[in-house]
């Protein structure tokens, strides 16, 4: 018990410091460099509250998707980004407000609710024993909840369709091969005969040969 | 010294703070709003993953990978915004997204 405290003061408080690093690094780089360090410190959490599918998915779907698409576009977008920087001074003293009336309110929460938690009632699942994390989650997101995940499926095809549509660009000053084209060409469109008589040249003026 | 709730729920707290301050912190970077939008989802789910074992209750995951679903598939049609508006404007300067406005 003692380890898992070690673990996860230690996990807690780099995800927390790390964060504080994701919003005031002048870097974007190192701000999504320090993004990556918050969600490999969250999927330790996650480990620490038996939910190892949901940090390995942290693992591969954030540091090796989403990051990277951060890191991605930071680094394709020439921005100037000490110009984007300028109102950060001016910009905190709201946002220490606001934040911080947030995090009174949590706590108060906190203290005045208390933060017990009672037994699963009929709607939820109880964690199945002796199977792993995985293993129980296949069981009940492939049957119980089969069609929220056919609907998760459907928003991660607009999510691609959608980032698809809008980034494709179609340059017109590029030559391309065009496989219709080429396919319904016909004799009749390339091919023209034409009579020489003797003792002139042969090259028509204009004919059906432009196809 | 025993985990209990209340730690993980305070650890979910700090860093929804951060990223609702980062937001504020940040307002002309729109990518830096997006990775401060993506750490408040993450305190959500590890207050949701933290009910779900405290409370001995799998659904709390379920729903937290649904809400990774939602959250990847926002990341990447925001950043597509991005470049898109980038390559019309040439900055991503959020306080000049108001060219819609009547």
């Amino acid at each position: 018990m003692a380890l898992t405290a070690v673990f996860f003061y230690l996990f807690s408080t780099l995800a927390v410091a790390a964060a504080a690093m994701v919003i005031v690094a002048k870097n974007p780089v190192h701000a999504v460099l320090y993004l990556i360090l918050v969600f490999f410190n969250a999927a330790g959490l996650f480990v620490l509250l038996n939910a190892e599918f949901l940090a390995m998915l942290l693992v591969i779907v954030y540091v090796g998707a989403v990051a990277v698409l951060f890191l991605f576009v930071v680094m394709m977008l020439d921005v100037d980004f000490a110009e984007l920087r300028a109102g950060f001074i001016r910009n905190a003293p709201i946002g220490l407000i606001v934040g911080g009336v947030v995090l009174a309110e949590l706590i108060a929460l906190f203290v005045a609710r208390g933060v017990g938690v009672s037994a699963p009632n009929a709607q939820g699942a109880a964690v199945p024993q002796g199977i792993s994390n995985t293993e129980a989650l296949g069981l009940i997101v492939y049957t119980k909840y089969v069609y929220f995940f056919q609907a998760a499926g459907l928003i991660l095809l607009v999510a691609m369709i959608g980032a698809i549509v809008l980034t494709l660009q179609h340059r017109t000053a590029v030559r391309r091969q065009s496989i219709a084209a080429q396919v319904a060409r016909t004799p009749e469109m390339g091919l023209a005969i034409v009579k020489v008589a003797p003792g002139e040249t042969g090259m028509p003026a204009t004919g059906k040969g432009q196809g | 010294m025993d985990i209990g709730i209340a730690h993980y729920l305070t650890v979910g707290a700090c860093l929804f703070t951060l990223g609702m301050f980062g937001i504020f912190l940040n307002r002309k970077n729109v990518i830096i709003i997006l990775m401060s939008v993506e750490l408040m989802l993450l305190a959500v789910n590890i207050n949701l993953v933290a009910f779900a074992h405290f409370a001995n209750d799998l659904v709390g995951q379920v729903f937290a990978l649904f809400i990774l679903t939602v959250a990847a598939a926002e990341t990447a049609i925001g950043l597509a915004i991005i470049v898109v508006y980038y390559r019309n404007r040439g900055s991503i300067a959020v306080e000049d997204i108001n060219m819609m406005k009547g």
